[in-house]
């Protein structure tokens, strides 16, 4: 086995960027933090691909499986013989590919912001934020202990609030921050308790050992487990819902999504980055990371892919409806991460079976790419157009064509259109649910083809719909706000050009890599081919939803809002986002606040608080009263000395005799 | 020749006793109040040697005591009356009445 220590400079690098930049950033360096940033994330994404290189061509397979190679480890905190927490780096198929996708996604992030943020007063911590964003998710990826994920998982919650609060002086964007933080942070509670079970039942929290420990029906942990049951589940059940509960939260499926459209009101780079193709990807990772144990339990695999489903379908429906193009991604973004959990949910682990895991892994692997596009590409738009709006757009493809022709593709992709990255990955998914749960595969399809309707409404509203010089005109109005050295830049500058070129080769590209080879749940590999005759159906689906979504956007008519009057209270709950954000609202406002927040809090004041102003009140009270005696006179204190000598030689002669 | 009593040496020394102590609480010169204390501590010296001679002839421990007492009344004399020339430089004054600032 050689050696990756190496490996440990991909997390360290942003770290130390993000230490510098954070310190001496916006003093000695704001010229050059975007230059600083880029190449250390570059240098952190070679080596990314010098291990994945290493790993999936020369060294990581034995007899042809894939290892679990431990590539550095170190206890950190010992508990007792048995039970510590260790700081490790795992190299799996699943870690190597996010580390790719990690890296490389950040890394155009990156570049493009050189261009989108250029002028931008925190420039410097713009790019300290996103250096300890890539940080905290590499260390996330590569965590070998159950605890040290959850470690890294909290500060990917914090970067993420830093990012999305970066227009701190926008009342929205730091609403939204804290709706995400309390939100993930709700949701990570309930990681937190998941984590204390499956320790405490497996004894470890090592998550190699506890897989080891759980998978085998044999073992002193598995019974016990298995055996203690709470409400009617087992401890399993519930350790692994728990589990799932944290990952439904980062990873915004149904109903803790309510934060991730709002989140939108961050940097749109930045989105592209958090909110498309590495934050919210987490909980899918987390569970494809111990998935081997969820496969040993029927419940909460159906929880997954149930939830994922719903979230699936639901997100789908709002995106039909929303008018903000980043909302619309948003929305589709939480439909997708639907798709890889419901997959991840019908997959069995190990062999034909673990078709699921292996789809749902090729899909996470090429929407990071097609997403990240689509968000870099509704970037650009923006800092064109200056609102996020898509009444405001309209027959850009004459002012943008390069923005255009990625951002089509990248929507081709996402609508699953052979030969683009999504297909394969969607038709993976789609074979699996079909294999597994004709409920599901309904779903999917029905999904697939609203995916295509919503992506392609986008595209239209965009790029089509009004002419173009009503555009031009438009722009020449809201350009002179901010950005006034760009105002007659076109498309941006080359930075800003080049990621979305590289991304849309991408997202043409990825769906040719061999993904069933490298990545499978248990290593080996599984031989996958494209059935024609299946794949009819989704294709057909989507072409025919991308043609209604032509005939009712390419052009200005008002088809579409005689459909959408047609569907009536559907269409204005779908627009309202399903009340869910109303519902929130409703059970905290008006359940938790007044009946539990308020008496805590009164309970809190008076008597915790209470408590402690008595005795704070007490003493101060009894040193009123004796701090005479500190006269300051000599005399005096001999005068007591004198007199205490005399009382206890009087107790001791007469009394203690 | 006539001993004489012990009570009556015990009587000299916790007259002296009293008489540092009522000084040491009335004077407030601290040259005084050094002398009082001074007082205090040679009628413990006589405590000493009485009952040293009185009840353990044969022993010398007692009149040890009284030596170490004499030599380090000495030594405390010394440190006590740098203490009052500082006291003096800083506050021009040797009146305890005038150092009071050590108070709550």
């Amino acid at each position: 086995m050689s050696n990756y220590f190496y490996i440990l400079w991909i997390p360290l690098l942003p770290l130390i960027t993000f230490v510098v930049l954070g310190l001496f950033g916006r003093k000695y360096l704001s010229g050059i933090a975007g230059l600083l940033g880029t190449a250390s994330l570059l240098t952190s994404t070679i080596l990314s691909f010098v291990a994945a290189k290493q790993y999936f061509f020369i060294d990581g397979k034995v007899n042809g499986v894939f290892q679990k190679i431990e590539a550095f480890k170190y206890t950190w905190l010992e508990f007792s013989p048995n039970v510590s927490i260790d700081l490790g780096m795992i190299i799996d198929p699943i870690s190597v590919m996010m580390l790719v996708v990690v890296t490389s996604v950040s890394l155009m992030v990156h570049v493009f912001s050189l261009g989108y943020m250029k002028g931008e007063e925190r420039f410097a911590t713009y790019y300290a934020f996103l250096s300890l964003f890539t940080f905290s998710m590499l260390g996330l990826i590569l965590s070998s202990n159950i605890f040290q994920v959850y470690m890294f998982w909290e500060l990917v919650g914090v970067s993420s609030f830093l990012l999305i609060s970066y227009y701190f002086n926008k009342p929205s964007a730091v609403a939204a921050s804290k709706k995400a933080f309390i939100v993930t942070r709700f949701a990570d509670l309930g990681f937190l308790i998941g984590i204390l079970i499956l320790g405490f039942y497996g004894g470890t929290l090592d998550i190699g050992e506890l897989i080891a420990r759980f998978t085998s029906v044999n073992s002193a942990q598995y019974i016990s487990i298995t055996g203690a049951s709470f409400l009617g589940a087992s401890m399993l059940t519930w350790g692994l819902t728990l589990l799932f509960m944290g990952g439904a939260g980062k990873s915004a499926m149904f109903p803790l999504h309510i934060w991730l459209p709002d989140a939108m009101e961050g940097p749109t780079p930045v989105s592209a980055l958090i909110h498309a193709a590495t934050m919210v990807v987490a909980g899918v990772y987390l569970v494809a990371r111990m998935f081997p144990v969820f496969s040993m339990d029927e419940a909460a695999l159906n929880i997954v892919t149930y939830v994922g489903a719903a979230s699936a379908l639901f997100a789908a429906v709002i995106a039909c409806t929303q008018t903000d193009i980043k909302r619309v991604l948003a929305y589709s973004t939480m439909s997708q991460i639907g798709y890889m959990m419901f997959a991840l949910g019908i997959s069995k682990n190990g062999g034909e079976n673990g078709l699921g895991y292996m789809a749902s892994m090729f899909h996470l692997f090429t929407h990071a790419f097609f997403k990240s596009l689509l968000f870099l590409g509704a970037g650009s738009v923006i800092h064109m157009v200056h609102s996020n709006e898509m009444k405001d757009m309209g027959g850009l493809r004459k002012l943008m064509p390069i923005t255009h022709i990625a951002f089509l593709i990248a929507c081709l992709a996402i609508a699953g259109i052979p030969p683009f990255a999504g297909f394969f990955s969607k038709e993976e998914i789609l074979t699996a649910a079909f294999h597994e749960n004709k409920i599901i595969y309904g779903i999917a399809l029905f999904t697939a083809a609203l995916t295509s309707f919503y992506m392609f409404r986008l595209y239209f509203n965009i790029f089509w719909s009004k002419e173009t010089p009503a555009t031009n005109h438009a722009h020449i109005e809201h350009g002179h706000d901010n950005h006034d050295a760009h105002n007659n830049h076109g498309e941006g500058p080359w930075v800003m050009k080049l990621p979305l070129i590289i991304l849309a080769a991408c997202a043409v590209g990825v769906g040719f890599v061999p993904f069933s080879q490298l990545v499978t749940s248990d290593g080996k590999a599984l031989e996958t081919h494209i059935d024609v005759m299946f794949s009819i159906a989704p294709v057909a689906l989507s072409v025919l939803a991308i043609l209604l979504a032509a005939n009712f956007y390419k052009n200005q008519n008002d088809k579409s809002d005689k459909v959408a009057s047609a569907f009536g209270g559907l269409y204005t709950a779908a627009y309202k986002k399903f009340y869910v954000d109303e519902v929130y609202l409703f059970i905290t406002k008006k359940i938790i606040f007044p009946f539990i927040g308020q008496p805590i809090a009164w309970a809190d004041r008076n008597i915790v608080d209470g408590f402690m102003l008595l005795l704070a009140k007490t003493t101060a009270k009894i040193s009123e009263l004796i701090k005479g005696f500190q006269s300051g006179k000599v005399q005096n204190y001999a005068i007591y000395f004198f007199g205490g000598v005399a009382v206890l030689s009087i107790l001791i002669i007469y009394i203690w005799k | 020749m006539q001993e004489i009593p012990l009570t009556q040496l015990l009587f000299v020394s916790t007259f002296l006793f009293f008489i540092g102590m009522y000084g040491l609480f009335t004077r407030r010169n601290l040259i005084t109040m050094l002398m009082s204390i001074e007082l205090m501590l040679n009628s413990v010296n006589i405590n000493f040697v009485a009952f040293n001679k009185y009840l353990f002839p044969n022993n010398l421990d007692g009149l040890f005591f009284t030596l170490f007492i004499i030599t380090i009344a000495a030594a405390e004399a010394a440190v006590a009356i740098a203490i009052i020339i500082n006291l003096y430089r800083s506050h021009n004054s040797i009146d305890v009445e005038d150092a009071t600032e050590m108070k709550y």
